[in-house]
């Protein structure tokens, strides 16, 4: 497990500042919350923690994050150690069009080559139990992912991520397509892991927000307005600005 | 709300009309051609060499040469093509060289035949002195089809939504493995297809063996790559018009076979491309 300290982070896409002077702790077994208005750079900063902005060109990043007492912007970073440490849950739950079960195993066909079919499955197992999914899916696992329903899309998701062992949970809107009801059980889920994880959620939703974190942060226009306990920020915020979001004055 | 219907009708019948045009001439061509050929097709004629100067006898070298010509070529250029199409698609970055590189590959799509025929004369055939044989046809017949399989296959590659390649290389993959497990399995289909329709293309093609492997007359098979060989285009060109009192059904037997070798390829190709679109639901 891990804890996330960001110190000045500055983010640039070409010339568009998009992270402004951002300072966040991030602690381990507590689920964050990031919310604010559409552009406002919540994505932007979750994809600063894998390290997924280094797929877009022209991005420049300064300032420092760490994880672990390393600086995970720095140059030296092993990309593909950070990743296994740090995994993210997309918006869209986006299965490979492969098996059920060679989803869950594809972590470990990457990064555990010749694992014994014995071991695999053990993983695959837990991987289902620890999203709730092992007893809906135990007897199906080797037909397609792309047959299930949206809300198993996205337990299976973080399955495959979990297989991973990752410490650290980046949820970028990760009930954005699903009904109530699957958005309900998937918060479930998410107090369930937070035992084990430090999890980020990054949500348009301030009802969820307020529902499954323990801290949020408020962003607006690429700065980080503000972030604290859940339950100060939503009952008595200290800035004005943060206090116009939550009573519904922005967009 | 009517005018809207009436409208729509006419667009479709001139739009059917459009359709029948096109369909209409290539049923015809079949049609022709296989009742013209048919009564020639036994299997003498498959399995035979020819004989009695090309007018009586069979096919078959010709058969084999085309097949050798084919697989030939695919052996050069289905290796290059995919590599140059994971280049293009996976890791070339949007710049001056690589739109070049892109602009000279559909320029070569459209290069006529005959251009390679006498490019592969010069390199293949007397620079590199491979001389007349199977390996300068089928070098020639693979640079021709390679514009086909690059493009066909980055096509392929690029079809695969990028969300499959984010989250592959967010689980900490490798951008290796990335294409490896993810991209590469799901382009297969449309690699395939590519792949057959520039076979069907290289069987069919005179031009370019003209000058770098076919032989007019060579009644056995070829013993190896260094070997001329006869080839059905070349073979049809030759009893068509170089060679005086062939029977009509000969020459019309010999299109038929040689039409129903690109028929199947391309057949084969839309039967994979079928099933591929079928299963697919990204
Ligand atoms: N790849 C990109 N290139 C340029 N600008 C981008 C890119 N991605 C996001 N932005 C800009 O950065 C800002 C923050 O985007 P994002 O982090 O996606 O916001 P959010 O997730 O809060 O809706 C937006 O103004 C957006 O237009
Ligand atoms: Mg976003």
């Amino acid at each position: 497990m891990a804890d996330i300290k960001v110190s000045n982070l500055n983010l640039w896409y070409g010339d568009f500042q998009a992270l402004i002077n951002v300072n966040a702790y991030f602690t381990q077994k507590q689920i964050t919350a990031m919310i604010g208005p559409s552009g406002c750079g919540k994505s932007t900063l979750l994809r600063v923690f894998n390290r997924m902005n280094d797929l877009i060109e022209g991005v420049r990043v300064s300032g420092e994050v760490l994880i672990d007492t390393q600086n995970i912007i720095s140059e030296e970073t092993d990309l593909v150690s950070l990743r296994k440490k740090v995994g993210m849950v997309f918006q869209r739950p986006n299965p490979f069009p492969l098996s059920i079960y060679e989803n869950i195993a594809f972590g470990q066909r990457v990064h555990a080559e010749g694992l014994t079919k014995f071991k695999l499955d053990e993983i695959v197992r837990d991987s289902l139990q620890s999203v709730l999914l092992w007893d809906e899916l135990k007897d199906k696992l080797n037909k397609s992912a792309l047959t299930l329903s949206l809300e198993q899309k996205q337990r299976l998701c973080i399955a495959r991520l979990i297989a991973v062992k990752p410490d650290i949970l980046l949820m970028d809107e990760p009930c954005s397509t699903l009904d109530p009801q699957g958005t309900s059980r998937i918060e479930e889920l998410m107090r369930e892991l937070k035992n084990n994880y430090t999890i980020i959620i990054v949500t348009h939703n301030m009802q969820q927000a307020a529902r499954v974190s323990d801290e949020t942060g408020f962003m607006l226009l690429g700065e980080l307005v503000e972030f604290g306990k859940t339950q100060d920020i939503f009952t008595n915020p200290k800035d004005k600005r943060t206090e116009d979001y939550i009573t519904g004055r922005y967009g | 709300m009517r005018n809207t219907q009436r409208s729509q009708k006419i667009a479709f019948f001139f739009l059917f009309l459009a359709t029948l045009l096109i369909v209409l001439p290539v049923g015809l061509i079949v049609v022709i051609i296989a009742q013209k050929g048919m009564p020639a097709i036994n299997w003498q004629f498959l399995s035979d060499i020819p004989r009695q100067g090309m007018r009586a006898g069979g096919i078959f070298p010709a058969i084999v040469g085309t097949f050798y010509l084919v697989f030939g070529a695919l052996f050069f250029a289905l290796p290059m093509g995919l590599l140059a199409a994971v280049y293009l698609s996976e890791y070339a970055k949007e710049n001056l060289l690589n739109r070049i590189i892109k602009l000279a590959i559909i320029n070569l799509s459209g290069v006529p035949s005959v251009v390679y025929g006498l490019f592969g004369l010069a390199l293949f055939v007397v620079f590199l002195k491979f001389g007349a044989s199977i390996l300068s046809g089928s070098l020639t017949l693979g640079i021709m089809i390679l514009p086909i399989i690059i493009t066909t296959s980055r096509e392929a590659l690029e079809s695969v939504p990028q969300s499959f390649r984010e989250v592959s290389l967010s689980l900490g993959a490798s951008k290796w493995q990335t294409i490896r497990h993810i991209v590469l399995p799901n382009a297969i289909p449309g690699i395939l297809t590519g792949t057959i329709l520039g076979l069907g293309r290289a069987a069919g093609e005179t031009a370019p063996i003209l000058f770098t492997v076919a032989a007019f007359y060579l009644p056995r098979l070829p013993k190896s790559i260094f070997d001329q060989a006869m080839a059905l285009p070349y073979h049809l060109y030759v009893i068509s018009t170089q060679v005086p009192n062939v029977d009509e059904k000969v020459r019309y037997g010999t299109a038929l076979v040689l039409l129903f070798l690109v028929l199947v390829m391309n057949l084969v190709a839309i039967i994979i491309r079928y099933n591929f679109r079928k299963k697919k639901k990204w």
